[in-house]
Protein backbone atom coordinates (compact mmCIF):
# COMPACT_ATOMS: atom_id res chain seq x y z
CA UNK A 1 0.00 0.00 0.00
CA UNK A 2 1.23 3.14 -0.65
CA UNK A 3 1.75 6.41 1.92
CA UNK A 4 -1.99 7.31 3.03
CA UNK A 5 -2.56 10.74 0.95
CA UNK A 6 -3.57 14.24 2.48
CA UNK A 7 -7.08 14.72 3.07
CA UNK A 8 -6.44 18.89 3.66
CA UNK A 9 -3.37 20.16 2.96
CA UNK A 10 -2.82 24.20 4.38
CA UNK A 11 -0.03 25.86 3.36
CA UNK A 12 1.08 29.42 4.34
CA UNK A 13 -2.27 30.25 5.27
CA UNK A 14 -2.50 34.12 6.94
CA UNK A 15 -5.34 35.76 8.40
CA UNK A 16 -5.14 39.03 10.35
CA UNK A 17 -8.09 40.64 12.34
CA UNK A 18 -7.98 44.60 12.15
CA UNK A 19 -3.78 45.27 12.95
CA UNK A 20 -3.52 42.31 14.70
CA UNK A 21 -2.47 39.05 12.73
CA UNK A 22 -4.20 35.39 14.12
CA UNK A 23 -2.62 33.20 11.96
CA UNK A 24 0.96 34.11 10.08
CA UNK A 25 2.04 31.46 7.62
CA UNK A 26 0.40 28.06 8.57
CA UNK A 27 1.35 24.74 7.09
CA UNK A 28 -0.64 21.46 8.01
CA UNK A 29 -1.19 18.13 6.40
CA UNK A 30 -3.94 15.56 7.09
CA UNK A 31 -3.37 12.53 6.39
CA UNK A 32 -6.59 10.25 5.79
CA UNK A 33 -7.97 8.15 8.20
CA UNK A 34 -5.77 9.53 10.68
CA UNK A 35 -6.41 11.91 14.36
CA UNK A 36 -4.60 15.41 14.07
CA UNK A 37 -4.73 17.28 17.58
CA UNK A 38 -3.86 20.87 17.26
CA UNK A 39 -2.66 22.25 20.84
CA UNK A 40 -2.15 26.28 21.64
CA UNK A 41 -2.69 28.40 23.93
CA UNK A 42 -5.88 30.35 24.32
CA UNK A 43 -5.66 33.22 21.54
CA UNK A 44 -3.29 31.32 19.34
CA UNK A 45 -5.55 30.58 16.46
CA UNK A 46 -6.56 27.15 16.38
CA UNK A 47 -10.51 28.28 16.06
CA UNK A 48 -9.61 30.72 13.39
CA UNK A 49 -7.65 28.04 11.87
CA UNK A 50 -10.46 25.24 11.24
CA UNK A 51 -13.17 28.11 10.36
CA UNK A 52 -11.10 28.85 7.78
CA UNK A 53 -10.44 25.53 6.41
CA UNK A 54 -14.21 25.20 6.79
CA UNK A 55 -14.53 28.53 5.07
CA UNK A 56 -16.39 30.35 7.75
CA UNK A 57 -13.58 32.54 7.93
CA UNK A 58 -12.04 33.99 4.44
CA UNK A 59 -8.43 34.15 4.89
CA UNK A 60 -5.85 36.51 3.71
CA UNK A 61 -3.76 34.52 2.07
CA UNK A 62 -2.44 30.85 1.33
CA UNK A 63 -4.06 27.74 0.10
CA UNK A 64 -6.21 25.41 1.29
CA UNK A 65 -6.67 22.17 -0.57
CA UNK A 66 -9.32 19.41 0.15
CA UNK A 67 -9.14 15.99 -1.30
CA UNK A 68 -6.67 17.82 -3.94
CA UNK A 69 -9.29 20.49 -4.64
CA UNK A 70 -8.38 23.93 -3.71
CA UNK A 71 -11.09 25.38 -2.11
CA UNK A 72 -9.81 29.33 -1.21
CA UNK A 73 -12.21 30.56 -3.23
CA UNK A 74 -15.29 28.37 -4.22
CA UNK A 75 -18.60 30.15 -4.79
CA UNK A 76 -21.38 29.08 -2.51
CA UNK A 77 -22.91 26.12 -4.19
CA UNK A 78 -20.06 24.63 -4.47
CA UNK A 79 -18.67 25.12 -1.06
CA UNK A 80 -22.03 23.34 0.53
CA UNK A 81 -21.14 20.24 -1.86
CA UNK A 82 -18.00 20.13 0.16
CA UNK A 83 -19.10 21.09 3.38
CA UNK A 84 -21.25 17.35 2.82
CA UNK A 85 -17.92 15.93 3.86
CA UNK A 86 -17.73 17.87 6.72
CA UNK A 87 -18.98 17.27 10.30
CA UNK A 88 -18.28 19.70 12.80
CA UNK A 89 -19.08 20.03 16.36
CA UNK A 90 -18.57 23.24 17.87
CA UNK A 91 -17.37 24.67 21.54
CA UNK A 92 -20.79 25.95 22.61
CA UNK A 93 -22.29 23.11 21.21
CA UNK A 94 -24.23 25.24 18.60
CA UNK A 95 -27.85 23.87 18.77
CA UNK A 96 -30.14 25.20 16.97
CA UNK A 97 -32.60 25.87 20.04
CA UNK A 98 -35.76 26.53 17.88
CA UNK A 99 -36.00 22.90 16.88
CA UNK A 100 -36.00 19.79 19.00
CA UNK A 101 -33.26 17.42 19.87
CA UNK A 102 -34.39 14.54 16.62
CA UNK A 103 -34.49 17.81 14.38
CA UNK A 104 -31.27 19.03 15.25
CA UNK A 105 -29.37 15.88 14.50
CA UNK A 106 -31.76 15.15 11.39
CA UNK A 107 -31.18 19.04 10.32
CA UNK A 108 -28.39 18.38 7.95
CA UNK A 109 -30.34 15.28 6.55
CA UNK A 110 -33.21 17.54 5.69
CA UNK A 111 -32.00 20.40 5.05
CA UNK A 112 -28.79 20.01 3.34
CA UNK A 113 -29.56 16.65 1.13
CA UNK A 114 -32.82 16.51 1.23
CA UNK A 115 -34.37 13.53 3.11
CA UNK A 116 -37.67 13.23 3.93
CA UNK A 117 -38.20 14.00 7.25
CA UNK A 118 -39.64 10.36 8.42
CA UNK A 119 -36.47 8.73 6.84
CA UNK A 120 -34.39 11.40 8.53
CA UNK A 121 -36.38 10.62 12.44
CA UNK A 122 -34.95 7.38 11.78
CA UNK A 123 -31.06 8.10 11.10
CA UNK A 124 -31.30 11.21 14.05
CA UNK A 125 -32.63 8.30 16.79
CA UNK A 126 -30.16 5.68 15.79
CA UNK A 127 -27.45 8.22 15.75
CA UNK A 128 -28.33 9.79 19.14
CA UNK A 129 -28.58 6.36 20.50
CA UNK A 130 -24.74 5.83 19.18
CA UNK A 131 -23.76 8.63 21.46
CA UNK A 132 -25.77 6.72 24.27
CA UNK A 133 -28.92 8.95 24.45
CA UNK A 134 -32.71 7.59 24.22
CA UNK A 135 -35.39 7.84 22.27
CA UNK A 136 -37.11 9.63 25.24
CA UNK A 137 -34.34 12.68 24.47
CA UNK A 138 -35.61 13.23 20.83
CA UNK A 139 -38.16 15.24 21.66
CA UNK A 140 -36.84 17.60 23.96
CA UNK A 141 -35.71 20.89 23.62
CA UNK A 142 -31.75 21.87 23.41
CA UNK A 143 -32.19 24.40 26.82
CA UNK A 144 -33.83 21.02 28.44
CA UNK A 145 -30.80 19.32 28.30
CA UNK A 146 -27.39 19.51 30.76
CA UNK A 147 -23.89 20.50 28.97
CA UNK A 148 -23.06 17.12 28.92
CA UNK A 149 -25.66 16.00 27.19
CA UNK A 150 -25.93 18.89 24.71
CA UNK A 151 -22.67 17.66 23.65
CA UNK A 152 -23.66 14.67 22.97
CA UNK A 153 -26.37 15.82 20.60
CA UNK A 154 -24.36 18.00 19.08
CA UNK A 155 -22.02 15.20 18.26
CA UNK A 156 -24.76 13.48 17.46
CA UNK A 157 -25.72 16.05 14.75
CA UNK A 158 -21.86 16.31 13.76
CA UNK A 159 -21.68 12.36 12.64
CA UNK A 160 -25.39 12.10 11.37
CA UNK A 161 -24.23 12.68 7.44
CA UNK A 162 -21.55 10.30 7.89
CA UNK A 163 -18.65 12.29 7.38
CA UNK A 164 -15.35 11.29 6.12
CA UNK A 165 -14.04 14.56 8.05
CA UNK A 166 -14.52 15.45 11.45
CA UNK A 167 -13.53 18.64 13.59
CA UNK A 168 -13.56 18.77 17.25
CA UNK A 169 -13.60 22.09 18.30
CA UNK A 170 -12.52 21.82 21.77
CA UNK A 171 -14.66 19.14 22.38
CA UNK A 172 -14.44 18.85 26.88
CA UNK A 173 -13.56 22.03 27.33
CA UNK A 174 -16.65 23.26 30.24
CA UNK A 175 -17.37 19.54 31.07
CA UNK A 176 -16.64 17.82 34.57
CA UNK A 177 -13.46 15.48 33.66
CA UNK A 178 -15.83 11.93 34.01
CA UNK A 179 -18.06 13.69 31.07
CA UNK A 180 -15.00 15.07 29.36
CA UNK A 181 -13.65 11.00 29.42
CA UNK A 182 -17.23 9.95 28.39
CA UNK A 183 -17.29 11.84 25.30
CA UNK A 184 -13.61 11.51 24.57
CA UNK A 185 -14.51 7.75 24.22
CA UNK A 186 -17.46 8.84 22.06
CA UNK A 187 -14.95 10.41 20.11
CA UNK A 188 -12.62 7.53 19.35
CA UNK A 189 -15.48 5.28 19.09
CA UNK A 190 -17.51 7.18 16.39
CA UNK A 191 -14.20 7.87 14.62
CA UNK A 192 -13.47 4.55 14.53
CA UNK A 193 -17.06 3.14 13.40
CA UNK A 194 -16.78 5.38 10.35
CA UNK A 195 -13.27 5.13 9.35
CA UNK A 196 -13.08 9.19 9.34
CA UNK A 197 -10.14 11.62 9.80
CA UNK A 198 -10.36 13.68 12.31
CA UNK A 199 -9.02 17.08 13.18
CA UNK A 200 -9.84 18.48 17.35
CA UNK A 201 -8.13 21.31 18.41
CA UNK A 202 -8.26 21.49 22.40
CA UNK A 203 -6.08 23.08 25.45
CA UNK A 204 -7.07 19.55 27.71
CA UNK A 205 -3.95 17.37 27.67
CA UNK A 206 -5.79 14.34 28.73
CA UNK A 207 -8.04 14.55 26.07
CA UNK A 208 -5.37 15.40 23.99
CA UNK A 209 -3.60 11.93 25.02
CA UNK A 210 -6.80 9.83 24.61
CA UNK A 211 -7.66 10.71 20.89
CA UNK A 212 -4.53 11.88 19.24
CA UNK A 213 -2.25 9.79 16.95
CA UNK A 214 -0.57 12.83 15.52
CA UNK A 215 -0.35 16.15 16.86
CA UNK A 216 0.68 19.63 16.42
CA UNK A 217 1.40 22.75 18.32
CA UNK A 218 0.49 26.10 17.16
CA UNK A 219 1.84 29.24 18.55
CA UNK A 220 2.73 33.16 17.21
CA UNK A 221 0.18 31.90 14.08
CA UNK A 222 2.94 29.12 13.11
CA UNK A 223 2.60 25.17 13.70
CA UNK A 224 5.91 25.02 15.45
CA UNK A 225 5.87 21.74 16.12
CA UNK A 226 4.03 18.35 15.31
CA UNK A 227 5.08 14.58 15.50
CA UNK A 228 3.33 11.58 17.25
CA UNK A 229 1.45 11.62 20.04
CA UNK A 230 4.21 8.90 21.58
CA UNK A 231 6.88 11.61 21.47
CA UNK A 232 5.22 14.67 22.49
CA UNK A 233 6.81 13.64 25.77
CA UNK A 234 10.79 14.08 24.50
CA UNK A 235 10.09 16.64 21.32
CA UNK A 236 12.96 18.71 22.45
CA UNK A 237 10.45 21.77 21.86
CA UNK A 238 10.79 24.33 24.43
CA UNK A 239 7.22 25.24 23.41
CA UNK A 240 5.53 22.01 23.62
CA UNK A 241 7.61 20.88 27.20
CA UNK A 242 6.13 24.15 28.75
CA UNK A 243 2.63 23.60 27.21
CA UNK A 244 2.32 19.97 28.09
CA UNK A 245 3.56 20.47 31.37
CA UNK A 246 1.48 23.77 32.04
CA UNK A 247 4.34 26.14 33.25
CA UNK A 248 3.68 29.39 33.57
CA UNK A 249 7.55 29.91 33.06
CA UNK A 250 9.35 29.20 29.17
CA UNK A 251 9.32 30.59 25.91
CA UNK A 252 5.17 31.53 25.91
CA UNK A 253 4.70 34.53 27.55
CA UNK A 254 0.91 35.34 28.60
CA UNK A 255 0.28 38.63 28.63
CA UNK A 256 -0.22 38.98 32.39
CA UNK A 257 0.04 42.63 34.04
CA UNK A 258 1.24 43.24 37.25
CA UNK A 259 -0.06 46.09 39.25
CA UNK B 1 -2.93 66.06 18.67
CA UNK B 2 -4.69 68.69 17.50
CA UNK B 3 -7.89 68.00 15.90
CA UNK B 4 -7.42 67.98 12.09
CA UNK B 5 -10.69 68.77 10.37
CA UNK B 6 -10.41 67.33 7.01
CA UNK B 7 -9.00 63.62 8.59
CA UNK B 8 -12.56 63.95 10.56
CA UNK B 9 -14.47 64.87 7.45
CA UNK B 10 -12.23 62.13 5.27
CA UNK B 11 -12.68 59.61 7.52
CA UNK B 12 -16.49 59.73 7.94
CA UNK B 13 -17.18 60.39 4.05
CA UNK B 14 -14.86 56.72 3.83
CA UNK B 15 -17.22 55.12 6.85
CA UNK B 16 -20.15 56.20 5.54
CA UNK B 17 -19.37 54.34 1.75
CA UNK B 18 -18.06 51.50 3.80
CA UNK B 19 -21.58 51.21 5.74
CA UNK B 20 -23.68 51.96 2.40
CA UNK B 21 -21.50 49.43 0.35
CA UNK B 22 -21.83 46.61 2.72
CA UNK B 23 -25.52 47.48 3.25
CA UNK B 24 -26.25 47.42 -0.55
CA UNK B 25 -24.20 43.96 -0.58
CA UNK B 26 -26.24 42.60 1.67
CA UNK B 27 -29.70 43.62 0.47
CA UNK B 28 -28.19 41.93 -2.89
CA UNK B 29 -27.28 39.40 -2.03
CA UNK B 30 -30.90 38.77 0.35
CA UNK B 31 -32.64 39.58 -2.53
CA UNK B 32 -30.70 37.04 -4.67
CA UNK B 33 -32.02 33.99 -2.33
CA UNK B 34 -34.81 35.09 -2.03
CA UNK B 35 -36.31 35.21 -5.23
CA UNK B 36 -34.12 32.00 -6.71
CA UNK B 37 -35.42 28.27 -5.81
CA UNK B 38 -35.19 26.75 -3.23
CA UNK B 39 -37.15 28.59 -1.05
CA UNK B 40 -38.28 27.32 2.55
CA UNK B 41 -42.15 27.37 2.05
CA UNK B 42 -42.53 26.16 5.96
CA UNK B 43 -40.45 28.77 7.57
CA UNK B 44 -41.87 31.84 5.06
CA UNK B 45 -45.50 30.70 6.50
CA UNK B 46 -44.22 30.52 10.20
CA UNK B 47 -42.42 34.33 9.66
CA UNK B 48 -45.60 35.60 8.20
CA UNK B 49 -47.83 34.17 10.71
CA UNK B 50 -45.22 35.74 13.73
CA UNK B 51 -44.89 39.20 11.89
CA UNK B 52 -48.59 39.42 10.25
CA UNK B 53 -51.21 37.75 12.55
CA UNK B 54 -49.27 38.50 16.27
CA UNK B 55 -48.78 42.13 14.81
CA UNK B 56 -52.20 42.67 14.43
CA UNK B 57 -53.29 44.14 17.92
CA UNK B 58 -50.58 46.57 18.15
CA UNK B 59 -51.32 47.72 14.17
CA UNK B 60 -54.71 47.28 15.15
CA UNK B 61 -55.27 49.52 18.81
CA UNK B 62 -52.79 52.06 16.53
CA UNK B 63 -54.86 53.04 13.65
CA UNK B 64 -58.31 52.86 15.63
CA UNK B 65 -57.16 55.47 18.04
CA UNK B 66 -55.50 57.31 14.96
CA UNK B 67 -58.35 57.67 13.18
CA UNK B 68 -60.36 58.52 16.16
CA UNK B 69 -57.62 61.77 16.52
CA UNK B 70 -57.86 62.62 12.97
CA UNK B 71 -61.64 63.28 13.56
CA UNK B 72 -61.51 65.10 16.57
CA UNK B 73 -58.46 67.40 15.06
CA UNK B 74 -59.92 68.02 11.84
CA UNK B 75 -63.12 69.09 13.44
CA UNK B 76 -61.04 71.46 15.70
CA UNK B 77 -59.69 73.40 12.81
CA UNK B 78 -62.66 72.73 10.25
CA UNK B 79 -65.19 74.28 12.27
CA UNK B 80 -63.59 77.56 12.57
CA UNK B 81 -64.34 77.77 8.83
CA UNK B 82 -67.89 75.70 8.85
CA UNK B 83 -65.82 72.73 6.37
CA UNK B 84 -66.46 69.77 9.03
CA UNK B 85 -68.25 67.97 5.61
CA UNK B 86 -64.53 67.43 4.50
CA UNK B 87 -63.80 65.72 7.51
CA UNK B 88 -64.65 62.19 6.17
CA UNK B 89 -62.69 62.25 3.26
CA UNK B 90 -59.81 63.88 5.38
CA UNK B 91 -59.76 60.86 7.68
CA UNK B 92 -59.67 58.03 5.08
CA UNK B 93 -56.81 59.84 2.82
CA UNK B 94 -54.80 60.33 5.59
CA UNK B 95 -55.33 56.79 7.07
CA UNK B 96 -54.50 55.52 3.66
CA UNK B 97 -51.74 57.24 2.22
CA UNK B 98 -50.03 58.20 5.45
CA UNK B 99 -50.76 57.30 8.79
CA UNK B 100 -51.86 53.47 8.25
CA UNK B 101 -48.60 52.65 6.65
CA UNK B 102 -46.81 54.83 8.72
CA UNK B 103 -48.07 54.20 11.71
CA UNK B 104 -48.27 50.17 11.25
CA UNK B 105 -44.02 50.75 9.77
CA UNK B 106 -43.27 52.37 13.06
CA UNK B 107 -45.06 49.64 15.44
CA UNK B 108 -43.46 46.46 13.32
CA UNK B 109 -40.22 48.52 13.18
CA UNK B 110 -40.19 48.14 16.39
CA UNK B 111 -41.98 44.25 17.29
CA UNK B 112 -40.86 42.79 14.23
CA UNK B 113 -37.60 44.38 13.91
CA UNK B 114 -36.22 43.90 17.21
CA UNK B 115 -37.28 40.37 17.56
CA UNK B 116 -35.75 39.59 14.09
CA UNK B 117 -32.43 40.97 15.01
CA UNK B 118 -32.26 39.94 18.79
CA UNK B 119 -32.97 36.05 17.51
CA UNK B 120 -30.74 36.13 14.23
CA UNK B 121 -27.59 37.96 16.91
CA UNK B 122 -28.13 35.29 19.31
CA UNK B 123 -27.91 32.58 16.65
CA UNK B 124 -24.69 34.37 15.44
CA UNK B 125 -22.87 34.57 18.63
CA UNK B 126 -23.94 31.44 19.83
CA UNK B 127 -22.06 29.96 16.56
CA UNK B 128 -25.46 28.71 15.47
CA UNK B 129 -25.51 30.42 11.88
CA UNK B 130 -21.67 28.86 11.71
CA UNK B 131 -23.16 25.49 12.52
CA UNK B 132 -25.92 26.20 9.71
CA UNK B 133 -23.43 26.80 7.18
CA UNK B 134 -21.61 23.28 8.39
CA UNK B 135 -24.85 21.27 7.85
CA UNK B 136 -24.85 22.43 3.96
CA UNK B 137 -28.01 25.23 4.41
CA UNK B 138 -27.04 28.50 3.34
CA UNK B 139 -28.29 31.00 6.16
CA UNK B 140 -29.86 33.50 3.80
CA UNK B 141 -32.15 30.93 2.14
CA UNK B 142 -33.07 29.46 5.47
CA UNK B 143 -33.26 32.75 8.00
CA UNK B 144 -33.26 35.82 5.50
CA UNK B 145 -35.24 34.84 2.56
CA UNK B 146 -38.28 33.62 5.08
CA UNK B 147 -38.17 36.96 6.79
CA UNK B 148 -37.56 39.59 3.66
CA UNK B 149 -40.15 37.12 2.03
CA UNK B 150 -42.76 37.80 4.97
CA UNK B 151 -41.90 41.43 5.82
CA UNK B 152 -42.56 42.54 2.10
CA UNK B 153 -45.86 40.86 1.90
CA UNK B 154 -47.53 40.76 5.39
CA UNK B 155 -46.81 44.31 5.95
CA UNK B 156 -49.47 45.54 3.44
CA UNK B 157 -51.99 43.30 4.38
CA UNK B 158 -51.38 44.45 7.86
CA UNK B 159 -51.90 48.50 6.60
CA UNK B 160 -54.97 47.39 4.63
CA UNK B 161 -56.40 46.14 7.79
CA UNK B 162 -55.54 49.44 9.87
CA UNK B 163 -56.81 51.46 6.60
CA UNK B 164 -60.36 49.56 7.14
CA UNK B 165 -59.82 50.05 11.24
CA UNK B 166 -58.82 53.96 11.20
CA UNK B 167 -61.91 54.57 9.09
CA UNK B 168 -64.04 52.91 11.84
CA UNK B 169 -61.90 54.95 14.29
CA UNK B 170 -63.27 58.51 13.09
CA UNK B 171 -66.49 57.40 11.94
CA UNK B 172 -67.29 56.21 15.54
CA UNK B 173 -65.99 59.43 16.95
CA UNK B 174 -67.84 61.66 14.13
CA UNK B 175 -70.99 60.24 14.52
CA UNK B 176 -71.40 58.91 18.45
CA UNK B 177 -69.32 62.43 19.61
CA UNK B 178 -69.61 64.84 16.78
CA UNK B 179 -73.23 64.40 15.47
CA UNK B 180 -72.76 63.26 12.12
CA UNK B 181 -75.38 61.48 9.95
CA UNK B 182 -73.82 57.44 9.92
CA UNK B 183 -74.73 57.27 6.08
CA UNK B 184 -73.85 60.72 5.22
CA UNK B 185 -70.40 60.36 7.18
CA UNK B 186 -69.78 56.86 4.81
CA UNK B 187 -71.10 58.40 1.66
CA UNK B 188 -68.47 61.28 1.82
CA UNK B 189 -65.87 59.32 2.90
CA UNK B 190 -65.68 56.87 -0.16
CA UNK B 191 -67.16 59.36 -2.67
CA UNK B 192 -64.00 61.18 -3.46
CA UNK B 193 -61.52 58.69 -2.53
CA UNK B 194 -59.23 56.77 -5.76
CA UNK B 195 -57.95 53.84 -5.97
CA UNK B 196 -54.72 55.61 -6.18
CA UNK B 197 -54.90 56.78 -2.37
CA UNK B 198 -55.07 53.00 -1.43
CA UNK B 199 -52.34 51.89 -3.65
CA UNK B 200 -49.81 54.56 -2.62
CA UNK B 201 -50.16 53.16 0.78
CA UNK B 202 -49.86 49.48 0.51
CA UNK B 203 -46.74 50.52 -2.40
CA UNK B 204 -45.23 51.75 1.09
CA UNK B 205 -46.40 49.05 3.54
CA UNK B 206 -44.63 46.72 0.88
CA UNK B 207 -41.21 48.48 0.94
CA UNK B 208 -40.97 49.15 4.77
CA UNK B 209 -42.01 45.66 5.32
CA UNK B 210 -38.67 44.90 3.32
CA UNK B 211 -36.52 47.55 5.21
CA UNK B 212 -37.94 46.57 8.32
CA UNK B 213 -36.62 42.76 8.03
CA UNK B 214 -33.57 43.62 6.15
CA UNK B 215 -32.17 46.10 8.72
CA UNK B 216 -33.59 43.17 11.73
CA UNK B 217 -31.17 40.46 9.86
CA UNK B 218 -28.26 42.84 8.48
CA UNK B 219 -27.44 43.78 12.63
CA UNK B 220 -28.51 40.59 13.86
CA UNK B 221 -26.22 39.02 11.00
CA UNK B 222 -23.45 41.52 11.83
CA UNK B 223 -23.76 41.52 15.73
CA UNK B 224 -20.35 40.81 18.01
CA UNK B 225 -19.52 39.34 21.26
CA UNK B 226 -22.68 38.01 23.27
CA UNK B 227 -24.95 39.60 24.82
CA UNK B 228 -23.99 43.23 24.36
CA UNK B 229 -23.78 42.69 21.06
CA UNK B 230 -26.94 41.47 20.12
CA UNK B 231 -28.51 44.34 22.29
CA UNK B 232 -26.54 46.68 20.39
CA UNK B 233 -27.99 44.91 17.35
CA UNK B 234 -31.61 45.37 18.34
CA UNK B 235 -31.27 48.77 19.45
CA UNK B 236 -29.52 49.35 15.71
CA UNK B 237 -32.27 47.19 13.93
CA UNK B 238 -35.56 49.54 15.68
CA UNK B 239 -33.65 53.13 15.58
CA UNK B 240 -32.49 52.03 11.92
CA UNK B 241 -35.82 50.55 10.55
CA UNK B 242 -38.02 53.31 11.96
CA UNK B 243 -35.48 56.28 10.36
CA UNK B 244 -35.96 54.62 6.66
CA UNK B 245 -39.35 53.71 7.27
CA UNK B 246 -39.98 58.05 7.55
CA UNK B 247 -37.12 58.32 5.11
CA UNK B 248 -38.60 56.08 2.51
CA UNK B 249 -42.19 57.29 3.45
CA UNK B 250 -40.88 60.61 1.38
CA UNK B 251 -39.04 59.26 -1.32
CA UNK B 252 -42.74 57.13 -2.04
CA UNK B 253 -44.88 60.14 -1.60
CA UNK B 254 -43.02 62.18 -3.68
CA UNK B 255 -42.68 60.04 -6.65
CA UNK B 256 -46.82 59.20 -6.22
CA UNK B 257 -47.29 62.93 -5.94
CA UNK B 258 -45.03 63.65 -9.36
CA UNK B 259 -46.92 61.52 -11.41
Amino acid sequence: MTAPRNKIEVRSLTKSFGEKPVLNGVDLDLREGESLVVIGGSGTGKSVLIKSILGLLTPDGGRIVIDGQEVTDLRSHERERIMRKFGMLFQGSALFDSLSVWENVAFGLVQGRGMRRKEAREIALEKLASVGLGPDVAGLYPAELSGGMQKRVALARAIAGDPEIIFFDEPTTGLDPIMADVINNLVIERRTALGATTLSITHDMASVRKIAERVAMIHGGKIVWSGPIAEIDRSGNPYVDQFIHGRAEGPIKMEVRHP
Amino acid sequence: MAFNPFAFIGRSVLVFFEVSGRLVMFAAQSIAHSVTPPLYVRLIARQMVEMGYYSLPVVGLTAIFSGMVLALQSYTGFSRFTAESSIPIVVVLSMTRELGPVMAGLMVAGRVGAAIAAEIGTMRVTEQIDALRTLSTNPFKYLIAPRLIAGFTMLPVLVLIADIIGVMGGYLVSVYKLGFNAQGYLENTFEYLEAEDVVSGLVKAAVFGFLIALMGCYHGFRSRGGAQGVGTATTNAVVSGAILVLVFNYVITEAFFAK
